[in-house]
């Protein structure tokens, strides 16, 4: 049976749970619903008010159907009460949000810290 | 004035994403030996991906056994690619904005913008089930 490489690492601190991508190209629909299959469940098993940040830092390029699956994490995370945040993105990738006007809906950190420390602060 | 083509090729391949990974590195690396610069290959790498899915998705309605044929040149300063699935076409004038409104929250139908945000030329014949892309050299982002 060939061994199936993870898609996402996951790290609990607080009330924040950072997923980093593993992938450096996230194109194909199949790779994106794997993607999917792997982080709803993160997503699911959140508390309320949980912080969920999504590190970019090893992704070098993308297609529009992840940007699809973000905002579907997203839709799921404010339904559960809890808030969103990625992170670590490159120049290219962040050009991507940009053109797409995505840096409307998503809130864009230049690292984990910082995601966590501005998601931290009561609204 | 149009530069002499350097490069001229004609790939047929089968509607499955995977299929396409040799023949759009191969293109890449031609791009970089003609000097195209990191931010024109990333910008011709995203367009074509986003064509070809697309050209699957749609086009081949994710069909393994309908063909797509990619025609690509590279010259000194441009390069042309056009992909033509086996579909029945669409009306590319018909795709709504992502942007706006409502349709920034959806979770599909941005390949189009993307494809027409990072190359110069995206054109599509009457039928739609060919696109014809060109990218010239240096030329910023829209």
């Amino acid at each position: 049976m060939e061994p199936v490489k993870p898609k996402i690492s996951v790290e609990y601190a607080n009330n924040a749970a950072i997923a980093t991508f593993i992938d450096e190209k996230i194109l194909e629909e199949k790779d994106v619903q794997t993607l999917q299959t792997a982080i709803m469940p993160v997503v699911e098993s959140l508390s309320a008010g949980t912080i969920l940040v999504l590190d970019f830092r090893n992704v070098r390029f993308l297609s529009s159907a992840v940007l699809g699956l973000l905002i579907k994490l997203s839709k799921k995370v404010y339904e559960q009460d809890g808030k969103l945040g990625l992170c670590n993105i490159n120049p290219k990738i962040y050009e991507i949000f940009k053109i797409t006007r995505l840096t409307k809906i998503f809130d864009i950190y230049q690292d984990i810290e910082s995601a966590v420390e501005s998601l931290s602060k009561p609204d | 004035m149009t530069s002499k083509a350097s490069i001229n090729r004609k790939i047929v391949v089968e509607s499955v994403p995977s299929a396409v990974e040799g023949v759009f590195e191969r293109i890449l690396a031609e791009l970089k030996a003609n000097n195209f610069s990191e931010d024109d290959i990333f910008a011709v790498h995203l367009a074509v991906e986003e064509a070809f899915l697309n050209a699957v998705k749609h086009g081949s309605k994710m069909d393994p056994n309908k063909e797509i044929t990619i025609h690509y040149s590279i010259g000194a300063d441009e390069v042309e690619i056009s992909m033509t699935d086996q579909g029945n076409g669409f009306d590319p004038n018909i795709v709504p904005d992502p942007r706006c409104g409502e349709n920034l929250y959806k979770t599909d139908g941005r390949g189009l913008f993307l494809m027409r945000s990072y190359m110069d030329r995206v054109e599509y014949n009457k039928r739609g089930n060919r696109v014809r892309m060109v990218k010239y050299k240096n030329k910023k982002l829209k």
